[in-house]
């Protein structure tokens, strides 16, 4: 109780920068058992400004590493907890680490857990903020009593998650940081339309990203989610509902990447959207022919969207100035070498588009091989990162889901995305007579900026006319 | 770690134009050197200086003395100490030198990174650590040290320089003043025209420009086209690089400089050539912007390592001065550590002090609001 005791002191994630909220941990140069002295250097954690590498400020030996490398910790968050020797017990004088000059003892403990500020810059971020409770009642009111009070919190828990609050009135002003204002402006997304739910009605940054991402998934999801996994596959483990039946899901993975992509692609490329219904029932029978004569390849996947795939190789080829890119850095069209083919795939993660690289000089036989490769990966979830960058077309199977067309957005960087919509029996005038006949859909959405409506309905009407003879492969291929 | 760099900073020099951002790798600049970095002393017919063992001893100590308050204010910053530190690494000569230069009655106009002259003004580094802390506003006396508060702004404090230097003048007094501030900062207006009202009416201020080859991300390349001192020439007064890194060089100008200023000769610009070892700020991360070999290359011409190697060359201190030293590092080093960790947190209500002189019924009925409103809070006054 006197002699060899020692007290557990916790190390914060400092606030290294001026204003930062919170920090990764890069590595970890000490582990449990060691011991460290006053000064000494224990990890290099990096934040949005710098990376750099903290000193402990005690001496004694490491007891916990709270996190472990890699995560990513709030300003203000123990990360290291050290057993110091010689001081007094915890419990009986919680402020006393050791110190060395009188002064020390009389100091507040700077390092007791309730201590949560940083010295300078805006704070800890919103909704991590524990605020003190005021007077409920009783309270002296200040003589010219201050406007603009905050709203009284109730109690010193921990804050509770703040009720959602409508968007302003038509008329009123919009309360938002002026960064907050500027992602907004930059994402399309109107303030008056968001739903604040930073103190005071504020609106956050992640109100603005939450908005975005709604208004994306409502442009995205009907069209873009077309290759053969159930969608129920794919249906998140969704959090229980609040009292009012809505629920939030963290916006995070693929969804967030969905949504900044296609935030990124709705505001920068123009988009035009072109349709054209077309008669495939020669197509369907070539592709019953196929998968009855297996000439292609024992155990290969033939479908209708194997020949779509070849009937747009086929107008690109002769097309090439539909398979580019805008390079907006450069001022520069980017006129792509090969024909890297994307196929938009729902799949347990979400979205994704892996492509089938140099496309265009494959044959039937290999593009179906390379089909079936990709939507077996991308179902098992192991598509690779490199699967799905590169891509330069795309095509999006919202057919499957039984519609018969949408306006897609394009793939990021890419030019054009074509949609294959579902093959209905429809009356048709064939041979001057009405008879039933499979027709479908496409539609192309092209980047205005580098497609114009010239080429673009060339593309689609050569594809839609290889659909509708599928022999014109063989005179175009 | 990528390195960027700017188009402006690959951009060639004009022919015959030395490139100054590129003087400390390649050719030497033309610069006053008393001490070279292998620790040879070398002689120059302008600026003789005679120093006596003693001196140069006091001048190690006060070197490293400030380097290690300077380390361990880094270290205090990430530990959450302080808000924020402006670390000198690399520049303890510039500063030491030049600050060694002063007589009692010459006054100091210092930037936010003026640690070693804040040191050679007898300014106790806790003072300046309290404001890196933000529980004071300098916390010591700018007329009992002759050392202004710190300057945030960039380049102001040389107007403020130069109109106490022309007060001189109107008192009939030999004092001269000593401006700092940074290669940046000569982009300023403020830099600029305080060199205007300097020069025509002759005010006995040297500006004392720490070219550390960084404003922040920019390289000097960006801020002028001749070598700084030759600017002094185009506003009628003389100019003189120092090598920044050489404590005997910085003595021996200034203290010219300054003489040159006190007795009615007009200002002097010095440029002292040297370099940031280590961040601008504990925010910003110098591997952003500058390469590592243009670091490595400085490294050799660390400004306590040739001191060192000049006093062991010439038999001038022994193991045990060093080791002397070295302890006395250490004991600042703990002195300051607690000494912050131990620094009160003032009263709320003293930021309505010292808004006027006297009394002011607006500050009052404001600083009444506030205690009210931190009244309202349950569990005390404030905190």
């Amino acid at each position: 109780m006197t002699t060899d005791v020692h007290s557990l002191r916790e190390f914060k994630m400092p606030d290294v920068g001026e204003g930062l909220t919170e920090a990764e941990i890069l590595t970890w140069y000490v582990k449990p058992g060691d011991t460290v002295t006053d000064g000494q250097v224990v990890c290099e954690v990096e934040t949005a400004k710098a990376a750099v590498e903290l000193p402990i400020p005690f001496t004694g030996v490491v007891e916990a590493l709270h996190f472990p490398a890699g995560a990513t910790v709030d300003v203000g968050t123990s990360i290291i907890a050290v057993a110091v020797a010689g001081a007094a017990p915890a419990a009986a004088a919680p402020a006393a680490a050791a110190p060395a000059t009188p002064a020390a003892a009389a100091a507040p403990a700077e390092a007791e857990p309730e201590r949560r500020e940083v010295l300078v810059g805006y704070g800890p971020r919103t909704g991590s903020v524990q605020r003190r409770a005021r007077r409920t009642n009783g309270a002296p009111a200040a003589p010219a009593a201050p406007a603009p009070a905050p709203v009284a919190a109730p109690a010193p828990a921990p804050a509770a998650p703040v009720a959602p609050v409508a968007p302003v009135a038509a008329g009123e002003r919009p309360l938002a940081k002026p960064p907050v204002r500027k992602l907004a402006k930059d994402l399309g997304i109107d303030l008056r339309s968001v739903v604040p739910t930073g103190p005071d009605g504020v609106i956050t940054r992640e109100d603005v990203h939450a908005a975005a991402n709604t208004a994306a998934e409502a442009v995205v999801e009907p069209v873009a989610a077309p290759a053969p996994v159930a969608a129920a596959e794919a249906a998140p483990a969704l959090p229980v509902p609040s009292a009012s039946g809505d629920v939030r899901v963290p916006v995070k993975g693929v969804r967030k990447a969905t949504a900044q992509a296609m935030v990124a692609s709705a505001f920068t490329a123009p988009h035009v959207t072109e349709f054209v219904q077309v008669d495939v029932t020669r197509t369907m029978k070539l592709v019953r022919r196929l998968k009855e004569s297996g000439e292609l390849g024992a155990g290969v996947r033939v479908s209708p969207l194997l020949l779509v795939a070849k009937a747009l190789l086929t107008a690109v080829k002769r097309h090439p100035e539909i398979n580019a890119s805008w390079d907006e850095a450069a001022q520069e069209i980017v006129l792509r070498g090969a024909v890297n083919l994307g196929i938009a795939a729902a799949t347990p993660r979400g979205l994704i588009v892996p492509n089938i690289k140099d496309a265009g000089s494959r044959t039937l036989s290999q593009l179906a091989v390379a089909l079936g490769e990709l939507v077996e990966t991308a179902r098992q979830g192991k598509t690779a990162p490199a699967d799905m960058s590169g891509g330069s077309i795309t095509i999006t199977n919202v057919g499957v889901f039984g519609v018969d067309t949408g306006t897609p957005i394009l793939n990021p960087g890419e030019a054009a995305i074509l949609a294959f919509g579902a093959v209905r029996e429809l009356p048709w005038v064939h041979k001057g007579k009405v008879v039933p006949r499979q027709v479908t859909t496409l539609a192309l959405s092209f980047d205005h900026r580098l497609v114009d409506g010239e080429l673009g309905s060339k593309v689609l009407a050569d594809t839609a006319a290889i659909l509708e003879h599928p022999k014109r492969l063989i005179t175009w291929g | 770690m990528t390195v960027k760099s700017t188009s402006r900073a690959r951009k060639k020099a004009a022919p015959g134009v030395p490139d100054p951002a590129r003087a400390g790798i390649g050719a030497e600049p033309e610069l006053v050197q008393l001490l070279t970095p292998e620790g040879d002393r070398v002689e120059h017919p302008e600026f003789p200086l005679t120093v006596t063992p003693e001196e140069l001893r006091s001048l190690y100590r006060d070197l490293v003395l400030v380097r290690r308050f300077d380390a361990e204010a880094t270290s205090l910053q990430r530990q959450g100490e302080l808000g924020l530190w402006a670390s000198l690494l690399g520049q303890e000569a510039a500063q030491v030198g030049s600050g060694r230069a002063m007589r009692s009655g010459d006054y100091a106009f210092p930037t936010y990174r003026e640690h070693g002259v804040a040191w050679c003004r007898d300014v106790d580094p806790l003072n300046l650590l309290g404001m890196f802390r933000g529980v004071n506003n300098g916390g010591w006396d700018p007329n009992e040290k002759n050392f202004h508060l710190y300057t945030i702004v960039i380049g102001s404090q040389t107007l403020h320089a130069t109109g106490y230097a022309m007060g001189i003048t109107k008192d009939g007094a030999d004092d001269a003043v000593i401006a700092y501030f940074g290669d940046g900062a000569s982009s300023q207006g403020d830099v600029n025209e305080s060199f205007v009202f300097a020069s025509v009416y002759n005010s006995p201020v040297v500006f004392f420009c720490q070219n550390n080859q960084w404003a922040i991300s920019e390289p000097t390349t960006v801020q002028t086209r001749i070598p700084l001192y030759r600017r002094a020439s185009g506003f009628g007064f003389p100019g003189v690089r120092v090598d920044g890194n050489d404590v005997l060089a910085c003595l021996a100008v200034t203290r010219w400089a300054l003489d040159h200023a006190r007795s009615g000769q007009g200002p002097v610009l010095v440029e002292a050539f040297t370099y940031r070892m280590g961040a601008h700020t504990t925010s910003d991360d110098p591997t952003r912007y500058r390469q590592s070999e243009e670091t490595e290359a400085w490294k050799a011409k660390d400004p306590i390592l040739r001191l060192k190697a000049h006093l062991e060359k010439e038999g001038l201190a022994d193991e045990a001065f060093f080791a002397e030293v070295e302890a006395e590092s250490e004991k600042l080093g703990l002195r300051v550590r607690e000494g912050v960790r131990s620094m009160p947190d003032p009263d709320p209500t003293l930021i309505f002090d010292h808004v006027y002189s006297e009394p002011h019924p607006l500050v009052d009925e404001e600083r009444a609001e506030y205690e009210a409103y931190a009244a309202s809070f349950e569990g005390g006054e404030h905190h």
